[in-house]
C-alpha cells in the first residue's frame, strides 16, 4: 500500500516548530505524538480545539497516527457541535483551554514528558487514509461533510510550497494568524511545514503587536499566513514589521491596492490563495501584479453548464466550484463572482439558504429572510476589506431581539448575526410568495421601520 | 489634551463615554453611549460584538491614546470583556 512519512523533516534533530520556550525538534515531536495518542480514549473521532498551534498539529498527528478522523466544523457554536455528535457519536474533544465550554467528552492536552525517548522512525501513512472531515454548510442546515484522505492532503501543501516560491530559500518559519481549525490555516500553517521541512510557530498572534511579537520570536526566512482583516489592521498600526520573507493571503476578496501597500511596506511578494472546502487550495496570484489566477500543476478546469469543476493534481473528486471562472489559458483565470449563495464574511462562509432555515425554525417566528446589502463602498472604488454584515427582517409577533439573536447563536458563529435586524409585521413578498431582493432593499433603505419590538 | 491618564471615579465614567462614543461611531452601532453599560458584556448576549469588531476598535483605539493592544494571555478578548475592563487597559496604558 503506498505510503508517506507523517512529516518530511529528515534529520531527529530538525526543528518543526517552535514554541515559547524555544525550539521543538522531529525528536520530541514525535515523542510527544506517541505519548498524547496513547492518552486518546476509543473513540474514532476528535474534534481538535486547541489553540496553540503546536498542541493542535501534535493532537492531529495522534490522531493520524492511531487510525482516528479529525472533525473540521467551520464554527464549535453549541447547535453545531450537536450536529457533530450526530455525525459521530463516539466523538471527544482535546482542549488547552478551561474556558471552552464544548458539551462532549474532553481530553484536557496533558503535560508530556520531555525526556521520553524517541527512537522510532517516522510513522509512514496510508495514502488512501481518511485523516480529516471537514464540513460545508448545507442549505438545510445539516453541515455537509467532505473527507480529506492523507495523499490529497500532502499533495496540496506540496504543490502550495512551490506555487508560493518557498522552495529555493532555507527552510521557512510560519507565522499564522488563522486558526488551524479552518482548511486555510489548516493546510498553510500544519501540513505544509509538515511537509516541506518548515517549523510553523505556535502562537496565533491576533492584534497588530502580537503578529510583530510572533514574527520576530521565531527565526528568518519568516512567511506570515494571515487574511485581509489582519492585514489591513496590522498596515494600519503603522508599527515596524520584522523581516518577512513572503506574506501569504486567502479566506476572502484582497484589493489590488492593499496588496501594494502590504508588498511595500513588507518588503516581501504577497502571495493569495485560492480554493474551496472541498478541493482545498487550487490557485494563487501575485495580487500586487496580477488579477490573474494560476492553477497549481496537475490540475484542470472542465467546463460543466455555466459552472467549471476542478479535477487533476491533488483533486481526488472533481468538484464543481461556486465562482464564475473565466479561463485565460495556460492554467490562468480570473475570478467573476460567486454563483452560489455562500455568504462571505471575513473568510468565514455560510450558505445564505441555511442562514434563512435557522431563522425560520425559530420557534415564534412567523417569517424572516437575511439579506446581504449591496458592496456600496467597492463600488466605489473603496477597499473590499472592510467587512460587511448581513441583515435580516423577521415577522416575529411576541419575540424581542435578543430573543432571535440568542437563538441564532445557539447555530452561527456571531459574525453572521443580522446587523440591523428588523422587526416586520409582514415580509414584503410578492403574490407567489418569493422575496424580491429590491423589496428588501427598499425595506432596509427605509430605516424608519421599527428596530426593536414595543 | 490628555495628559494625565484619568483614575478619578469621574475620570473613569469620562473615559467611558469616550471610548464607547468611538465604538460607536467605529462599528455604527445603533445604540446610545448611555446604553452601553459599563460593565455588561460587549461579545454574546450583551452588545453582541466580535472579533472582527475588536481588531476595529482596537486600531481606532491605538490610534486615539498612543497605545498597541496586546493579547498575553491564550484569551484575547479578555481586554475586551467590557466597556470597564477595555477603559481600564487604556487608562494603563495610554501614552496621549
Amino acid at each position: 500500500m503506498p505510503t508517506l512519512p507523517l512529516i518530511s523533516h529528515r534529520d531527529p534533530d530538525s526543528i518543526v516548530a517552535w514554541r515559547a520556550d524555544g525550539a521543538v525538534t522531529r525528536r520530541r515531536f514525535l515523542s510527544d505524538v506517541a505519548q498524547l495518542a496513547a492518552r486518546f480514549p476509543a473513540g474514532a473521532h476528535l474534534l481538535n480545539l486547541c489553540r496553540d498551534r503546536y498542541r493542535f498539529s501534535t493532537g492531529l498527528a495522534a490522531g493520524i497516527v492511531s487510525g482516528k478522523l479529525s472533525l473540521l466544523p467551520s464554527t464549535h457554536t453549541p447547535g453545531v457541535v450537536r450536529q457533530i455528535r450526530d455525525f459521530a457519536p463516539d466523538v471527544f474533544c482535546l482542549t488547552d483551554s478551561d474556558t471552552d465550554t464544548v458539551d462532549l467528552p474532553r481530553l484536557r492536552y496533558p503535560d508530556l514528558d520531555a525526556e521520553q525517548p524517541h527512537t522510532a522512525a517516522v510513522p509512514q501513512i496510508a495514502r488512501q487514509q481518511p485523516v480529516a472531515v471537514v464540513f460545508t454548510s448545507g442549505s438545510s442546515g445539516v453541515p455537509l461533510p467532505h473527507a480529506k484522505t492523507w495523499g490529497a492532503l500532502v499533495g496540496c501543501v506540496q504543490s502550495e510550497a512551490g506555487q508560493l516560491g518557498l522552495l529555493q530559500r532555507q527552510p521557512c518559519s510560519l507565522i499564522g494568524t488563522v486558526p488551524p481549525q479552518h482548511m486555510y490555516g489548516f493546510e498553510s500553517t500544519v501540513l505544509m511545514a509538515w511537509h516541506n521541512g518548515f517549523a510553523l510557530g505556535h502562537a496565533q498572534p491576533f492584534y497588530p503587536a502580537d503578529i510583530c511579537a510572533s514574527l520576530a520570536a521565531v527565526p528568518a526566512p519568516r512567511v506570515l499566513v494571515s487574511s485581509p482583516v489582519h492585514l489591513r489592521a496590522l498596515l494600519e498600526s503603522g508599527l515596524a514589521i520584522p523581516e518577512i520573507a513572503t506574506v501569504v493571503c486567502a479566506t476572502a476578496p484582497l484589493s489590488m491596492q492593499l496588496a501594494q501597500e502590504i508588498e511595500n511596506r513588507c518588503n516581501a511578494p504577497l502571495m493569495e490563495i485560492y480554493g474551496s472546502t472541498e478541493t482545498g487550495q487550487i490557485a494563487t496570484r501575485r495580487t500586487a501584479h496580477t488579477a490573474q489566477w494560476q492553477l497549481f500543476p496537475g490540475i484542470t478546469f472542465e467546463r460543466e453548464g455555466e459552472r467549471m469543476r476542478a479535477c487533476g493534481g491533488h483533486v481526488e473528486t472533481a468538484s464543481t466550484l461556486g465562482d464564475v471562472i473565466e479561463p485565460a489559458g495556460d492554467g490562468q483565470f480570473l475570478l467573476l463572482g460567486r454563483i452560489t449563495d455562500m455568504i462571505n464574511i471575513a473568510g468565514k462562509r455560510h450558505s445564505l439558504a441555511s442562514l434563512n432555515h435557522l431563522l425560520n425554525t425559530i420557534p415564534g417566528v412567523a417569517d424572516g429572510a437575511f439579506y446581504m446589502p449591496d458592496d456600496v463602498d467597492s463600488a466605489h472604488g473603496a477597499a473590499p476589506e472592510r467587512v460587511r454584515r448581513l441583515a435580516a427582517c423577521v415577522a416575529a409577533p411576541g419575540l424581542s431581539a435578543a430573543d432571535v439573536l440568542g437563538a441564532l447563536r445557539q447555530h452561527i458563529d456571531p459574525v453572521f448575526l443580522p446587523r440591523p435586524l428588523l422587526f416586520v409585521d409582514a415580509l414584503p413578498r410578492n403574490s407567489t410568495g418569493k422575496l424580491p431582493r429590491e423589496a428588501l432593499q427598499a425595506l432596509f433603505r427605509n430605516r424608519n421601520t421599527r428596530l426593536t419590538h414595543d | 489634551m490628555h495628559d494625565n491618564p484619568l483614575s478619578t471615579g469621574t475620570g473613569a465614567a469620562s473615559l467611558q463615554r469616550e471610548v464607547a462614543a468611538l465604538m460607536i461611531e467605529s462599528l455604527n452601532l445603533e445604540v446610545e453611549v448611555d446604553e452601553i453599560a459599563p460593565d455588561s458584556p460587549l461579545f454574546g448576549e450583551g452588545l453582541g460584538l466580535d472579533s472582527i469588531d475588536v481588531l476595529e476598535v482596537a486600531l481606532v483605539v491605538s490610534k486615539r491614546y498612543g497605545l498597541q493592544l496586546r493579547a498575553d494571555s491564550a484569551d484575547n478578548q479578555h481586554i475586551f470583556s467590557s466597556l470597564r475592563t477595555l477603559c481600564d487597559y487604556i487608562a494603563a496604558h495610554r501614552t496621549c
